[in-house]
């Protein structure tokens, strides 16, 4: 397996030389999944905490369809966007397919659920804590929700790691919408798949271990920002 | 003067327990208290475990509904009358911020005006001894210090009844001294006191009045110094003697 040990040299010289596609591709990547991951804590965090503190009728099974959507098919949410926005679709109108939006769109809608029943998860712990003292102070629930929010700062950290990796690694959807149209939706997942259908193996992996390498950065630099937190907040 | 008429608001008190009860699942957890609760006292729910003393004390602060019966507040609704209560749990629960931002926080869900909470929470940390250690993060200190914490931040919205769930139940002696300490110093504010304890001698130190439940019934309601000189039940008698009662 020559591939195996031409890999990490390739990498490492496709770094070093600052190669203009590869520099393109690999801000695509992030800028679209960083997007994708805002928009979807925007959305998933209030949406988790709410289902986490409101009682209401049939809450156990949106919680229940919460974490199943945690595993919805990227290649089905890529499928569905594409009749969505497709020229002839209802959406068509916007002209956002093979855009960088659209990945961001589909990304959003695969991270949005993860963020969603992972805050779910951790609000309903800490409300569980609160609640009595909340409501003993007069909080009433939308103050709530805000409050169990930020004091579960630190674990929802994690989540939104989680809905990162699920993003950035993700190529599924994003073949799909964005059509890995060279220099305009060309990601690293897309130029992967497509080095590996060329044969290009050692260059697929290359670019699978510099993937690696930014995941790895990513997660680091924000479980450092938790420990910091934690540290100053108990 | 009570803590109410320097304020100017209108006394929720006495308070009156009429015929509350309280079941889950079919068991009867309270079974029809009646008592009321004057201002200015220091009342102590005593009982053994299961008696039924934190649920009381929760049905009385309106934190759970009663099956049956009711929790009357002199002349104010439940909602006016739960703004002039606080309530102090046996784990203290405090936000993930400062100590005083705790403090903070809870005057300005009672909406207190901004340039007013400053001063309220200095005098309350100040009042728990606490002031030295006011932008410390809350959940850093240590037990007994969280406890005053939580005291300080109930006195803090000046309430006009306190409620206490077995506050010193996880502290050292010292601790406890010091929540002992700063009970008195809230009461001689103004503030009436319904606490539970399992501890006599606390008990002992602390109430002007007893409230002695046993299974979910209140067997007994008598000023401190009768209750503890003469109980008039078998059950206050042996529960005294340090006899097991269950």
């Amino acid at each position: 397996m020559d591939e195996f040990s031409a890999a990490p040299r390739l990498a490492i010289a496709l770094l070093l030389s600052l190669d203009r596609d590869l520099v393109a591709i690999v801000g695509l990547s992030l800028a679209v999944s960083l997007s994708a991951v805002a928009l979807a804590a925007i959305i998933g965090l209030p949406i988790g905490a709410a289902i986490a503190v409101w009682r209401f009728p049939g809450r156990a099974a949106v919680v229940a369809l919460l974490n199943a959507l945690m595993g919805l098919p990227p290649v089905v949410v890529g499928l569905a966007l594409y009749l969505l926005l497709s020229r002839a679709g209802p959406l068509g109108e916007l002209g956002l397919l093979f855009t960088p939006t659209a990945m961001v769109i589909a990304q959003c809608v695969l991270v949005t659920p993860i963020i969603a029943a992972l805050t779910q998860q951790t609000v309903a712990d800490l409300h569980e804590e609160y609640d009595e003292q909340l409501r003993s102070l007069g909080v009433g629930p939308a103050r709530a929700i805000g409050t169990l929010l930020w004091d579960g700062r630190v674990s929802l950290v994690t989540a939104i790691l989680a809905g990162f990796g699920r993003a950035i690694a993700e190529v599924g959807a994003v073949i799909i919408v964005g059509g890995n149209i060279n220099r305009v939706t060309r990601v690293m997942t897309t130029t992967i798949a497509l080095e590996t259908s060329k044969g290009n193996l050692a260059l697929a992996l290359a670019l699978g271990l510099i993937l690696i390498v930014l995941v790895l950065a990513v997660n680091i630099a924000a479980l450092m920002l938790r420990n910091a937190a934690k540290h100053a907040m108990g | 003067m009570s803590t109410a008429e320097q304020a100017g608001r209108p006394t929720i008190l006495p308070l009156v327990v009429e015929k509350v009860c309280f079941d889950i699942g079919g068991t009867r957890l309270i079974d029809g208290i009646t008592c009321t609760i004057a201002p200015g006292t220091r009342t102590i729910v005593l009982g053994p475990n299961g008696a039924g003393k934190s649920l009381l004390l929760r049905l009385c602060h309106g934190l759970l509904q009663p099956s049956a019966g009711q929790v009357i507040w002199a002349g104010s609704a439940a909602q006016t009358a739960r703004r002039q209560q606080a309530m102090v749990f046996q784990r203290p629960v405090l936000l993930r911020r400062s100590a005083a931002a705790n403090i903070t926080y809870a005057l300005s869900v009672r909406g207190v005006p901004r340039r007013e909470r400053k001063r309220l929470v200095a005098e309350a940390l100040e009042l728990a001894g606490l002031s030295p250690l006011a932008q410390r993060a809350a959940r850093v200190l240590s037990g007994g210090e969280q406890q005053r914490l939580a005291l300080a931040r109930a006195w803090a919205l000046r309430p006009q009844v306190l409620f206490l769930d077995e506050p010193t139940a996880n502290l050292d002696p010292s601790a406890t001294h010091a929540v002992e300490t700063l009970l008195d110093r809230i009461h001689q504010s103004g503030t009436t006191i319904v606490m539970t304890t399992h501890d006599l001698g606390q008990a002992r130190r602390l109430a002007s009045d007893v409230l002695f439940l046993h299974r979910g019934r209140l067997i007994e309601h008598a000023p401190a110094a009768v209750f503890f000189t003469k109980p008039q039940s078998a059950e206050a008698a042996a529960f005294l003697a340090g006899r097991l009662l269950w």
